[in-house]
């Protein structure tokens, strides 16, 4: 145990190393853009640094135990402590935030949306890397809300300010609804704290007596949590103000929206609620597979009904994440590394969508389907890698979405003991349809606007007055995505690179569980 | 006559604790100072008092906290009842630090207005050195001398821009609303003093217990609400958006942080040390007054346009939240943690409201509206005063990691500690009161960052020193308390006092 606490430097410096540069970037002039962008762009390559030195130094053969762990006092008044500690299932998570914002800098080099002001941008987009970040190593509730909450106004403003033409009211929705389910959730934080004793807020120590609470009780607390991970996940029908959020976040939102804060939702239910209330989530897990298999089917058609491909990609997460929480409502060690993975591909994937669709955008100034056709002829590249993405996206074995998809059905077969076989049977039946209607969309999409031949209104021959900027994808974006693919490749062609480290933490929480 | 009388009492002068008092001292002595030095200083260098003002707030911080770092324990004078404990220190020590920011606020707005600098100083400090003596007091009759000794002052200071009707209105409005709530408390009090035969709050907690009689009831229900209109819960609460949209704006500072937190301390008090036993009688009328006030006040700041009014209606409503856990204070143990939310909310608050004000003090000096539209495009041309504009009302809306969520954090807990079904009940109604909250702290943000200035005028604004001060403190207090929340919370600690409630 010592060895493990030795480093535990390193996740407390992993995380709020993007603010030491936002302190850094308060002293710059607005006007020094290329100096901000390259502090911004250093604080978050440093901060990768720091953790893949995690990675390096992470102990494999017990990733189902809490490493780097760090314990301090914080608020002593209240019985809670600054606990921080990873595991198998955050390591993914926290790794894949960093790598995450890192691309999003990189992008950002010479695609600032308007109004500019890169200053402001880039410090929000480090702010918001520790709350992320923070989340996902925090091992005492009100230290989890606090990050939790962290990244709420950051995206609000990112979207508000650098949004789409209904930003205002994205924003708003996008903060109301969120907000709305973390204060239900801190009072399900405080229940929980004082119907434990009133001891702790260590998870650990709520995981331990968390199970002696009457299931009564268990119910109503879960049912609290259950609408603040929700919202955010989001689950239907808790999912309205994702669209509008994504239809309107600048690109760079979108993308870590998309790649990170909906998982910040997945992972509360996988490290809070469900270990810490075995009983109610025995209780709650038929109705969390029933609205998340209503997600699927519902994210699906809402994907066929819609005409702008930034919304049929924000339609196609509520699908997405209908999968994964269906592989966490078995509450078997298979869905949930089923759901782990998931979360994973899906960030990877779907923030590439979001990626090409906002480099679609800026090139034809629309992302409505029908008017844009022969992506493929015009910009080929940009074309095949939208082709790749909707691939991967659909579960096409051999790609990363695959191993998040294919295996949260295949849990469904055989949920937990306690739970009933013949429900979620039915409920595999309808995700694998799915699955169907996944592909769908995604190929209809790409059919629409990838074939054929280029839409006149964008090619030379036709009015071309302001259009003549049309071109392949650039640097910035290669240096951005390459990793991105690389990824999705190589996580499908070998998931036990992640299985492997995911299944031991896993392991740990079912076993809480007990059946 | 005279010596028959002496000799009919004997008297013996009563011991008086010239440390203990000394912070009082040195305010009533600068006072007297601002006062006579006004008379001999011509027009131009009137500035001189609000320094003095500010250096006697400062100063009488030195003996508190000499009296805090001291370890005799409890001062007690006059038999008990002014007494200087750590819940009087606290209170003292936070309303000398938001008098100092107050005096910041109103240096520059009290030299550019054409009215009386000296007078301004000196009702201000005769307010905040009321403030310091509710704070010790526990007796009915000086708690009651206290709470008129710092109201006066302020019904003078809300009418202070004579030459404009609205300011009048403000102190017109203010003083008859507050004379009444006087007189109705007075009655309770003077109830109370007839079923205990005594004014010794002490005294009266241990008469008040058990089977209640109809007068007793009475009394209580008198006494909460008088002290209900000062702290402008709904439905006492009419005067309050009049008075703060009239009054000259670091008045209104003054009146909703300051004197608002008075209000509650001597509610607290008298909950607490006289009638704790009364808990079945004003429990039920603080929870509907609770619910009341997050609710109404919430649902009208959502409708106005004028900033200073907006938070008006925000101030009740964050009032509702500082009442929600008195609503449960003798339930299962969980006196401690109320006060302690009680105090904790009102330090926060203070540091997060004063920003506030500071703030709309700098924009108001450039774009001279109260209209939540004239914060249009701030961050473009002031990014400095819309970031912390943005942190501030961040804190109000109780967003971690800003100072408000700590004070909304500790009233949840203390709610969620007594554990009964009311309890869960008014937790729900304040959870969902605090996200309706956003929509108009919200609004004023998506002003600053989202929309274009108006008239396309963007010269940047000049914030003169003293605001600068102001916001930097206020700033530097809304992060440190939401960070270290600790802090806060520990002067919150105060289980001596909570004992009255078995804490």
């Amino acid at each position: 145990m010592d060895q493990l606490r030795d480093a535990n430097w390193v996740l407390s410096v992993g995380t709020f190393l993007p603010l030491a540069g936002v302190l850094v970037m308060l002293f710059i002039p607005k006007a020094e853009e290329q100096l901000n962008k390259a502090v911004a762009l250093i604080t978050a390559l440093a901060t990768l640094a720091v953790g893949v030195y995690t990675l390096t130094q992470f102990d494999y053969d017990q990733a189902g135990k809490m490493q780097f762990v760090a314990e301090t006092n914080w608020i002593s008044v209240i019985k809670s402590t600054y606990y921080i500690g990873l595991d198998g299932i955050s390591l993914p998570l926290y790794f894949l935030s960093m790598v995450i914002t890192v691309l999003v800098m990189i992008y950002s080099w010479n695609h600032i949306p308007s109004p500019g002001n890169p200053k402001a941008f880039l410090i929000l987009m480090l702010v918001l890397q520790t709350g992320m970040a923070g989340t996902f190593i925090a091992q005492d509730l009100i230290l989890f809300f606090v990050f939790f909450e962290l990244v709420l106004l950051p995206m609000y403003f990112m979207i508000g300010v650098w949004g789409g033409e209904n930003r205002q009211y994205a924003s708003l929705k996008f903060f109301l609804y969120t907000m709305f389910g973390s204060a239900l959730m801190l009072v399900a934080f405080l229940a929980l704290f004082f119907k434990t004793g009133a001891e702790s807020f260590a998870i650990p120590y709520l995981v331990e007596n968390g199970g002696a609470i009457a299931k009564n009780t268990q119910v109503w607390i879960f049912a609290g949590m259950f609408i603040g991970f929700a919202v955010k996940v989001p689950m239907f029908p808790f999912h309205t103000w994702l669209p509008d959020a994504h239809t309107q976040a600048p690109t760079q939102g979108s993308v870590i929206l998309a790649a990170i804060l909906l998982k910040l939702g997945t992972y509360g239910f996988m490290r809070i609620a469900i270990p810490i209330l075995p009983d109610a989530a025995v209780e709650w897990a038929p109705w969390i597979g029933l609205l998340a298999v209503i997600g699927i089917i519902y994210g699906a058609l809402g994907c066929l009904a819609q005409s702008d491909m930034k919304r049929l990609i924000a339609f196609s997460s509520v699908a997405h994440m209908g999968f994964v929480m269906l592989g966490i409502s078995t509450l078997t060690s298979f869905g949930m590394n089923a759901a782990v993975f998931g979360m994973v591909a899906h960030g990877l994937i779907t923030g590439m969508l979001f990626f090409v669709a906002g480099s679609v955008k800026e090139r034809y100034h629309t992302l409505e389907i029908a008017r844009l056709s022969g992506l493929l002829k015009q910009v080929p590249k940009l074309g095949w890698i939208l082709g790749f993405c909707a691939m991967a996206s659909l579960g096409l074995p051999g790609l990363a979405g695959f191993w998040g998809e294919f295996p949260a059905i295949l849990s469904a077969y055989n949920p937990a003991p306690g739970l009933s076989e013949e429900i979620f049977r039915v409920y595999m039946v309808i995700a694998a349809l799915g699955t169907v209607f996944a592909a769908a969309y995604l190929l209809w999409l790409y059919q629409r606007t990838a074939f054929g031949e280029p839409n006149p209104e964008f090619t030379s021959h036709g009015h071309s007055d302001d259009h003549d900027e049309i071109h392949d994808v650039n640097m910035f974006e290669w240096i951005a995505w390459t990793p991105l693919l690389i990824a999705i490749v190589v996580f499908g062609v070998m998931p036990n690179l992640m299985f492997k480290i995911i299944d031991p933490a896993v392991a740990t929480i079912v076993a809480g569980i007990g059946g | 006559m005279l010596s028959s009388l002496l000799a009919a009492t004997p008297w013996t002068a009563p011991s008086v604790d010239y440390h203990g008092l000394a912070p009082e001292i040195v305010v009533a002595l600068g006072l007297c100072v601002v006062l006579l030095v006004d008379l001999f200083l011509a027009e131009r260098s009137k500035w001189l008092l609000a320094s003095l003002a500010g250096f006697t707030l400062l100063g009488a911080f030195i003996p508190v906290l000499t009296l805090a770092l001291d370890d005799a324990g409890v001062r007690s004078m006059f038999d008990g009842r002014y007494v200087i404990d750590d819940f009087s220190l606290i209170l003292k020590g936070l309303f000398l630090l938001a008098g100092y920011v107050i005096v910041l606020l109103s240096t520059t707005y009290i030299e550019e207005g054409e009215y009386y600098q000296g007078e301004y100083w000196v009702l201000m400090l005769a307010s905040i050195l009321g403030m310091m003596m509710m704070t010790s007091s526990r007796d009915l009759v000086s708690v009651f001398v206290a709470l008129e000794f710092l109201s006066i002052p302020a019904y003078m200071l809300a009418a202070w821009r004579k030459r404009d009707a609205k300011s009048n209105e403000a102190g017109v409005k203010y003083f008859l609303l507050g004379v009444f709530a006087s007189a109705v408390m007075l009655y309770g009090m003077s109830l109370l003093y007839g079923v205990t035969n005594s004014t010794l709050l002490t005294d009266i907690g241990a008469s008040i217990s058990g089977d209640l009689t109809a007068v007793r009831i009475l009394a209580i229900v008198f006494i909460v609400v008088g002290f209900a209109f000062k702290v402008s819960a709904v439905p006492f609460h009419t005067w309050a958006p009049d008075t703060y949209e009239g009054a000259p704006t670091p008045v209104t500072a003054f009146l909703s942080v300051a004197s608002k937190a008075a209000g509650f301390v001597a509610l607290v008090t008298v909950l607490y040390v006289a009638v704790p036993g009364g808990s079945d009688v004003w429990q039920p009328l603080i929870w509907v007054l609770a619910v009341l006030t997050m609710t109404v006040g919430n649902v009208l700041a959502l409708r106005q346009t004028n900033v200073v009014r907006m938070l008006a209606y925000s101030s009740i409503s964050q009032g509702g939240f500082i009442l929600m856990p008195l609503a449960v204070a003798a339930e299962g143990g969980a006196g401690e943690a109320v006060l302690r939310s009680v105090v904790t909310y009102l330090i926060v608050y203070a540091a997060t409201n004063l920003g506030t004000f500071a703030v709309i003090l700098a924009v108001s000096r450039k774009t001279r509206s109260g209209e939540i539209s004239s914060f249009g495009g701030l961050f473009s041309y002031a990014p400095g005063l819309g970031v912390v504009m943005t942190i501030f009302l961040g804190s109000l809306a109780g967003i971690p990691p800003l100072g408000g969520w700590i004070g909304k954090f500790s009233a949840f807990q203390a709610v969620l500690e007594a554990g009964t079904g009311w309890a869960y009940a008014i937790a729900v109604v304040g959870a969902v009161n605090s996200v309706v909250a956003f929509g108009y702290y919200g609004n004023v943000m998506r002003e600053i960052w989202m929309r274009p200035a108006p008239d396309g005028d963007t010269t940047p604004i000049r914030t003169p020193a003293p605001l600068v001060l102001a916001l930097s403190i206020t700033t530097l207090a809304t992060l440190a308390l939401g960070v270290l929340p600790g802090v806060a919370l520990h002067f919150g600690d105060l289980a001596t006092f909570a004992s009255g409630l078995g804490g």
